[in-house]
């Protein structure tokens, strides 16, 4: 009876997580299916034309620039916002409550972030539509992310680490430094890794604050079109499945490409370390 | 008996009337507390220069909260207050030593080895770099002295650039003390630094401490009453955050004065 109820139990745990590796197979094979004709060199590297065809170097800009630009502005406050919390206040009250804001915002629609970034950055801050409003708006998106995460790997550095360093004489921000944060390394950059997902991921908020000029952009300032803004726009005003299959199969070799690379470092840093 | 007493009997006794040996440390009517919660009771003791001070007691009694006090290793916990004084080299470490500097000065191990993930050598290097010391001679000859010292380099020499984390648990607590020697400290507080370790480590980290005392004065928290027989010159013998006797290591465990020494050293309790 006992050794039955086991058997269903284990049936259970590995058709769970069959079906996950099942759905995310099918999904990419879909993709892949329905978009991998048009992939090719001028599809990827060639200019945009609106009366058909063409390629989406643009949007791949468009896309990167998002990412850099966020991620510059994001990882330094996050990181800070993080060392501060963890290691320098005073923990109570006030520290709880900016835990639990961070923790709220992360639960927050990325439509109403998008809302926020249309009135405040692109009208109120005069930015209009553009990479840089968008950028900033992402940022706001990104940052609990990062903080999260960063405060979550500074507190597995353990804590003999800290009273090692400090009872050989040095200041607090040379055991920052030095010790705790190359020991939390590898989780703030599954942080950035986690951060990259959602930025290029993002479409709605980046819809409302960074407009859909499928050009290429001549600098932050101007209005552009990211990879899934693009691929959402094809899809609803041509409902051209396969183009907008293509544009997803270009979005997820990139985040692959991306993941595999932070992964990379993280790991070099880590054997920088022993 | 009161603290006041107890204060009265480490008095008279034949520590504070010995002359020889310089007094290195010396606290005076010493109290601490964890917020509401009082953990040492006016403690009063002084620690002579090149000699092992062993301190025992049972689990809680205050002994590693007071090792703490010497360098300073509690300003890092909350709500910790402190009254009382505790001169070293006559200066009052609480008032008037910068607390950087006395750490540069006081070196300590812990209980657990606790090395960062880094090489053998940058482990050993670290507290002088972060001194300033940036010349790879200098370094080199720090790191090998201060490996001498701890009696390991013969083990470590051809592995320096390895990670320290690759160390069996007794050679990574000598390196430890590699790396609080390379300091150049002219004290070291030794929290319970064999509690860990097999009881070979621990025979060659008690040679280490023998032949360390000619040139520091070591100060080490122990639960084991053989080694702190063996290897210290005096045994302060804490309780309930009190010191009750405090004496020349022989005569606390052949002859001690305080009934309650005599049923912790002969296993009664603790």
């Amino acid at each position: 009876m006992r050794k039955q109820k086991d058997k269903l139990y284990r049936g259970l745990l590995w058709g769970s997580a069959f079906l996950t590796v099942a759905v995310l197979v099918m999904i990419v094979g879909y993709i892949f299916f329905k978009g991998y004709r048009l992939i090719s060199f001028e599809f990827i590297f060639g200019d945009y034309s609106p009366s058909g065809g063409g390629g989406i170097w643009p949007m791949i800009i468009t896309t990167i620039y998002t990412i850099v630009i966020s991620l510059l502005i994001a990882t330094p406050i996050g990181i800070c916002a993080a060392v501060y919390m963890q290691e320098y206040a005073k923990q109570g009250r006030l520290v709880n409550l900016i835990r639990f804001a961070t923790e709220s915002l992360t639960g927050i629609p990325s439509i109403i972030y998008g809302l926020f970034g249309a009135v405040f950055f692109v009208t109120t801050l005069k930015l209009g539509m553009s990479i840089i409003a968008a950028s900033l708006t992402l940022t706001i998106i990104v940052l609990p992310v990062i903080i999260r995460t960063t405060e979550e790997s500074l507190k597995t550095v353990p804590h003999s680490y800290r009273e090692g360093s400090l009872a050989l004489g040095t200041t607090k921000l040379q055991t920052l430094y030095k010790v705790i944060l190359p020991s939390a390394m590898p989780g703030i950059l599954s942080g950035i890794i986690l951060s990259i997902g959602r930025i290029v991921g993002e479409s709605a908020a980046i819809f409302l604050t960074a407009g859909t000029v499928a050009a290429m952009p001549s600098s932050i300032f101007s209005s552009a079109r990211t990879l899934t803004v693009h691929s959402f726009l094809v899809t609803q005003e041509s409902g051209d499945i396969e183009l907008a299959s293509a544009v997803g199969i270009v979005l997820i070799v990139i985040i692959l490409a991306l993941n595999l690379s932070a992964t990379f470092i993280s790991k070099k840093l880590n054997k920088a370390d022993y | 008996m009161s603290a006041k007493d107890i204060k009265l009997r480490v008095n008279n006794s034949t520590l504070l009337q010995e002359a020889n040996k310089e007094v290195k440390i010396s606290v005076r009517n010493l109290d601490l507390f964890y917020g509401e919660k009082q953990a040492l009771y006016s403690v009063s003791l002084d620690i002579h220069e090149n000699e092992v001070t062993a301190l025992i007691g049972p689990s809680g009694c205050g002994k590693s909260t007071f090792l703490r006090t010497l360098n300073r290793m509690n300003d890092l916990i909350d709500g910790v207050k402190i009254t009382g004084n505790i001169t070293i080299d006559h200066e009052d470490i609480y008032k008037t030593t910068d607390v950087i500097k006395l750490r540069t000065k006081v070196g300590m191990v812990f209980q657990k080895a606790n090395l960062f993930p880094m090489s053998i050598y940058d482990n050993v290097a670290y507290g002088p770099r972060m001194q300033g010391i940036k010349n790879k001679k200098e370094l080199n000859e720090i790191v090998e002295n201060s490996l001498r010292g701890a009696a390991i380099w013969d083990e470590v020499k051809d592995r320096l650039k390895t990670s320290a984390l690759g160390l069996s648990g007794g050679q990574q607590q000598r390196i430890c003390i590699a790396r609080a020697i390379a300091m150049k400290p002219d004290i070291i507080l030794m929290d319970e630094p064999t509690s860990a370790l097999d009881p070979i480590s621990t025979l060659k980290v008690e040679e280490l401490i023998e032949n360390m005392k000619k040139d520091y004065t070591i100060v080490i928290v122990t639960h084991n009453m053989q080694q702190a027989a063996r290897v210290s010159d005096k045994t302060a013998f804490f309780l309930s955050g009190e010191v009750v006797e405090y004496d020349v290591t022989s005569k606390i465990f052949s002859m001690p004065h305080d009934q309650r020494t005599e049923d912790y050293i002969t296993g009664r309790f603790g």
